[in-house]
């Protein structure tokens, strides 16, 4: 069993948020500690988003070119927690926001439902957290946290308008790449060649 | 072991049966982005199909005739009777699963309904309900469902959702095509005028002038010329294709993609330095103006359409005089030719076996036919070197190669395009097995679904290929990709737009034309495309 989740196993989140009890007691570490149980969950959320007969073949395939988006989601999502967690890499966010979304974009999501899967983060956080003493002094770090992920959302929602955009744009340019010469082939248009530019 | 199910898993059982769990139930809800616009009554009407009129997919009334029921079943109990294999496939399927994840549409969109064996239990179910026994008794227990309304326009939706790219019958223990049962749904729903217009107007295009665009003779002439002025500003050779001449020993055959839509037009160039350089030693080839087109998008829409319009090929072939048919960059044309033609309208007996005038190879496998994939035809005269190629001309491109789907699981063409390949340029690298040839994964917009309004429908069923493509720009620095379809073509680069924009999109003949060395030429700077050559980037810039 891997070392990670041995250790998530063994120390339920909730007990862990006991002040006292971890010496790496904060928010950081906590998600760390329990990285695996989270990502899972939060894995479970964003395949719920699926059809049921859809869910668990993109749980269950594991080869990464019969199952492209149960793969993306997969490796993506662990890498947007860890940057979440660390509170950094903007860069490594949107790249992995983009495979998701870029896919979530052509499925049959509306707007809303394709981005959404950012805040299930949030979700299964809480869950983790409930019942816990508020006063242990982790509800700050929680709370920026939190605000992380809604950041992360702001970023999704420009992703994915992105991606739309991008539907059209390739609508345009295929029609264009398909009939833009052919008024110059037809000796309709006579237009400026490049290397006279510059007379 | 990682699929085996944890006890906890097993315990949880289901015990509803899996055709009470909705799927019948629920209206399909057609989206934009994801159908085709409707057939144009003008293009319905030009070749005689039924109920042309103005409709459209979204809006409630479908100006069906009154007895649209009874037109289905009839026209499923006229193919019951005429197709065995369409009654085999409606009867045997025991849904095990094999084909459901197989699907580019399914993996793409995690629809469930685009899982093929779903796609099929679609009609299964009316023809169960209609045609066996235990469907009329039992209904929904026996998996039937009544032909409503919505049931026909849920059809209609998943019938254009795919390919017929074949890869499901691949995995299919029984061997069932799930693509003949789509062609069988197609011709069905052809019977109540209900195509797309993005293949009604090629059908009618090409039935009447020759090519899915509707291009005049005159025009076709034009493009060619002005190719040739491009080949010769680029090599300095000047080519000079013949048209519509009697008496040639081979007509050549390409879609008109390759003559009208970049990046096919460099293809196309390709082809004419070829057959230019083929002169001297003997080739004898007419183009044609009338047989304008490879592509035949009856295929996508009956078998009686497909019929009449692969007709007008031979028909041009014997009207020339010609001996044999020599077969572009194409297709859907290569299914057609190797599985249809010889029972529509063979055996084309005023033909001779194709021998190549310049190897003498006889191309034995094109016997009844009498048409040879060009692939095969330019292999055979490399293998022979009777080609004087530079390969390193490719240098500026990091191949790979798509199996294009009806070529590959069409007609077994894996090697000879790859032989060819590999002999013009110097990079060249496989995408994964299983998502290459006899696996290959479509581009997700053929059969006439590679119109612009279904643009998601064709970025998600493109989804697994250019994945794979992904793949290998990542880990080899792939920047070309070379595939001989058409349709490939000119989907391909949008696909690769949304994808992997780092990847341009080329057919085989190009890079044959890139690497071709003329008698006497001067040194070329640049591809047929206008772009430097390997090392030859600064000299473009003065």
């Amino acid at each position: 069993m891997p070392q990670a989740i041995a250790k998530a196993q063994k120390t339920p989140f909730i007990q862990l948020l006991a002040a006292g009890e971890n010496p790496r007691m904060d928010l950081e570490n906590l998600l760390i500690d329990n990285r695996s149980n989270i990502i899972r969950k939060w894995r479970e959320l964003i395949l719920a988003s699926y059809p049921e007969g859809t869910q668990r073949f993109l749980a269950k395939e594991k080869s990464r070119f019969a199952n492209p988006v149960g793969h993306v989601i997969d490796r993506d999502i662990e890498t947007l927690f860890d940057e979440l967690v660390k509170g950094e890499g903007i860069d490594k966010i949107s790249s992995c926001l983009d495979n998701i979304i870029r896919i979530r974009a052509v499925q049959d999501f509306k707007p809303s439902h394709a981005i959404s899967f950012v805040l299930g983060l949030k979700k299964v956080v809480r869950e983790e957290l409930e019942g816990s003493p508020v006063e242990n002094g982790l509800w700050g770090q929680l709370q920026a946290f939190e605000t992380r992920v809604d950041d992360v959302v702001l970023l999704a929602f420009d992703i994915f308008s992105q991606c739309r955009q991008k539907i059209c744009d390739i609508r345009v340019n295929e029609v264009k790449n398909q009939v833009g010469r052919l008024l110059e082939r037809a000796n309709l248009v006579c237009e400026i060649p490049d290397s006279e530019a510059g007379l | 072991m990682a699929d085996t199910p944890k006890p906890e898993e097993l315990a949880r059982i289901d015990y509803l049966p899996p055709l009470f769990r909705g799927w019948m139930n629920e209206p399909a809800e057609i989206r934009p982005g994801i159908y085709c616009y409707a057939s144009k009554p003008k293009n319905l009407e030009y070749v005689d199909m039924p109920n042309p009129r103005e409709w459209n997919p979204v809006v409630d009334d479908w100006k069906l005739p009154d007895n649209w029921q009874e037109i289905i079943l009839d026209g499923i109990r006229e193919r019951l009777e005429k197709f065995r294999s369409f009654k085999l496939f409606m009867d045997i399927c025991v849904r095990c699963g094999a084909c459901a994840d197989k699907c580019h549409f399914f993996i793409g969109s995690g629809d469930p309904k685009n899982m093929p064996v779903l796609r099929a239990e679609l009609l299964r179910s009316v023809y169960r309900r209609n045609f066996t026994v235990g469907g009329k008794i039992f209904g929904i227990l026996a998996g039937a469902r009544e032909l409503t309304e919505d049931v026909l326009k849920e059809l209609w939706y998943y019938l254009y959702q795919c390919t017929e790219c074949r890869r499901c019958s691949l995995f299919c223990p029984y061997g069932i095509d799930t693509a003949e049962i789509t062609i069988m749904g197609r011709e069905l729903t052809n019977l109540l005028g209900l195509n797309i217009d993005w293949i009604a107007a090629p059908v009618a295009n090409c039935y009447r002038t020759g090519n899915h665009l509707g291009i005049q003779p005159h025009a076709y002439k034009d493009m060619l010329d002005f190719f040739t002025d491009e080949i010769e500003e680029i090599t300095g050779i000047k080519v000079d294709p013949s048209f519509n001449r009697k008496g040639a020993e081979i007509l050549f055959i390409t879609p008109s993609g390759d003559v009208f839509a970049d990046p096919g037009t460099y293809t196309c160039m390709g082809y004419m330095m070829l057959f230019h350089y083929l002169q001297e030693q003997g080739l004898d080839i007419t183009w044609s103006t009338y047989a304008s087109e490879g592509g035949n998008f009856g295929y996508f829409t009956s078998h009686e359409m497909a019929k009449r319009l692969n007709a007008k090929m031979y028909a041009e072939a014997k009207r020339l005089g010609v001996k044999w048919i020599l077969g572009g960059e194409c297709g859907h044309m290569w299914r057609v030719l190797n599985q249809y033609m010889d029972t529509w309208n063979g055996p084309p007996d005023f033909l001779e076996e194709p021998v190549s005038p310049i190897t003498g190879t006889k191309f034995e496998n094109a016997k009844t036919t009498k048409m040879v994939h060009i692939t095969e035809f330019t292999a055979d005269l490399i293998k022979n070197n009777r080609l004087k190629l530079d390969p390193s001309r490719n240098d500026h491109h990091i191949m790979t190669y798509h199996d294009s789907c009806n070529t590959a699981r069409g007609m077994g063409l894996f090697e000879e395009p790859r032989y060819v390949i590999n002999n013009v340029c110097n990079n060249f690298y496989e995408m994964p097995l299983e998502t290459i040839r006899e696996q290959t994964f479509c581009c997700g917009s053929g059969a006439g679904l590679n119109a612009g309004e279904d643009m998601e429908l064709r970025m998600r069923g493109g989804l697994p290929r250019a994945n794979a493509v992904k793949h290998v720009h990542e880990k080899n620095g792939v920047n070309m990709l070379a595939c001989i379809c058409a349709i490939d073509r000119a989907v391909l680069p949008t696909l690769m737009e949304y994808w992997v924009p780092e990847v341009n999109v080329t057919g085989v003949h190009e890079l044959v034309g890139n690497a071709l060395v003329f008698e006497g030429e001067g040194e070329r700077t640049t591809d047929l495309r206008g772009e430097p050559l390997a090392g030859m980037e600064e000299e473009e810039d003065v």
